[in-house]
């Protein structure tokens, strides 16, 4: 549709930044969004689990999953409610660690988060350093409100995809739709393609 | 769970202003027109798409406040000083204007209102819109759910839609509201000034099938650091975290 003009209506444009996907404005602090109260997940009984199509299961507790490999990165977070933050500091697992050396024909994944929350997403979405597991925001431990002790960073995709307070993976040769894509929001959600409910 | 119908094709409609209402010195009711909405649930929302002469544009979300039925959809927008979107919608769009919205939106934050159970609505600010809805809508039905609002909001000049609950809970004996003012309270108001604790969260549930073993639908919205606060008061208080549905708006103030 043409754009309805609005006289008078100049906005900000602070936020003008090649960075910034269609429909999004820039935020500095860091807007919390859950559907429910925030899980308290105990990191005595903490396990995080990827489980294959074949039953094949694979679990870290908290000290295993602390011991592997982390990375630190650096990026840019999308919001569906239209709110992007830029150049945010993390330290977590990349998911290739998790998954190097598991065998599986799955084509698509299934989050699963303490509390009940699932996303679903592109298994190929996951891989090549473009996903983490990641348990630290800005030189700290990640709060509680924004996922800790862990969340899934998956920063291509919007934010919903990133589930807080993950716990697994399920692998699977069937996409199954999570807890916001069963509710009208994009099955996938890439915000550069503004693909923020299910006909967009 | 009860879950809404998956969204249809949601597409830009232009909305035409046909009533504009001042509720308190920085909250506007608009009053949009939408030929063919397809009407929605209470609790959900909108996106609203500005574009300036040159092309700029941009989208905020706002929460639906009217409750369902026909072609008219009413947000309640809060002036926020430093927003770029709700000075205008709040102090320069007029009666006649046209804008462009989608919608609805969200099929978690709603109330169904063909459930008898209990409700427990807790807002705080210009959260309480949403839950407004969903008295509206309770009163628009005839539903006898039996209900009670928590709705914490600054001082009296803040109130949103302050008569209108008034009104309702002296009309309906299962409909209850309770009020705490965090900064400055009426005269007539005998408990202190404060924020919803566990004692208030006590006191305003009792008397009514909203404690934990009645298991009413939780519904929370206002700004994080509230949000935050009630649900962990009312998980404490022995409710099940499934039955707390939540929104929360604003910066966390925990991290930058």
């Amino acid at each position: 549709m043409a754009g309805i003009v609005s006289p008078g209506f100049f906005g900000r444009r602070r936020d003008a930044s090649p960075r910034l996907p269609p429909g999004q404005y820039l935020v500095r602090d860091f807007p919390v969004l859950s559907a429910g109260p925030t899980p308290r997940v105990n990191l005595d009984t903490w396990e995080f689990r990827i489980a294959t199509e074949t039953g094949e299961k694979r679990t870290w507790d908290w000290p295993a999953f602390q011991a592997l490999p982390a990375d630190d990165v650096t990026v840019d977070l999308h919001c569906v409610t239209k709110w992007s933050k830029l150049a945010t500091s993390w330290r977590g697992v990349s998911v290739d660690t998790l998954l190097d050396g598991i065998e599986t024909d799955a084509e698509y994944a299934l989050v699963h988060a303490f509390g009940g929350y699932t996303t679903n997403l592109p298994l190929a979405d996951l891989r090549g350093g473009k996903a983490w597991v990641a348990y630290g925001y800005d030189g700290a431990d990640l709060t509680p409100e924004h996922g800790g002790p862990a969340r899934l960073l998956v920063p291509h995709l919007y934010l919903w995809k990133s589930a807080k307070w993950v716990r697994g993976i399920d692998l699977r040769r069937t996409d199954e739709r999570g807890f916001w894509e069963q509710l009208g929001y994009h099955n996938y959600g890439d915000p550069w393609l503004e693909q923020r409910y299910s006909a967009d | 769970m009860a879950r809404a119908a998956v969204l249809r094709g949601l597409s830009w409609r232009v909305a035409t202003v046909v009533g504009v209402r001042d509720e308190t010195a920085a909250g506007r009711t608009i009053v949009f027109e939408l030929p063919g909405w397809p009407g929605h649930a209470a609790g959900q929302h909108v996106d609203v798409r500005l574009t300036a002469p040159d092309g700029y544009s941009t989208q905020r979300s706002y929460s639906i406040a009217s409750a369902p039925g026909g072609d008219l959809v009413e947000l309640t927008v809060e002036r926020l000083p430093d927003g770029e979107v709700s000075p205008y919608l709040t102090q320069v769009l007029s009666v006649g204007d046209q804008i462009e919205l989608r919608g609805p939106i969200g099929g978690w934050f709603v109330w169904d209102d063909a459930s008898p159970d209990p409700v427990l609505l807790i807002a705080g600010g210009s959260g309480v819109v949403p839950l407004a809805a969903m008295v509206r809508a309770r009163f628009a039905v005839g539903s006898s759910a039996p209900f009670r609002l928590l709705y914490s909001v600054r001082d009296p000049a803040s109130l949103l839609f302050g008569a209108e609950l008034d009104h309702y809970q002296r009309t309906d004996l299962s409909f209850g509201v309770h009020l705490a003012f965090t900064r400055t309270a009426p005269a007539d108001v005998p408990r202190p000034v404060g924020r919803i604790d566990a004692a208030f969260l006590t006191d305003a549930t009792a008397g009514g099938p909203f404690s934990a073993p009645d298991a009413p639908a939780v519904f929370a919205c206002g700004p994080t650091g509230f949000v935050e606060a009630v649900a962990n008061l009312v998980v404490a208080a022995g409710h099940e975290a499934r039955r707390i549905k939540t929104e929360r708006f604003g910066p966390s103030g925990s991290q930058r």
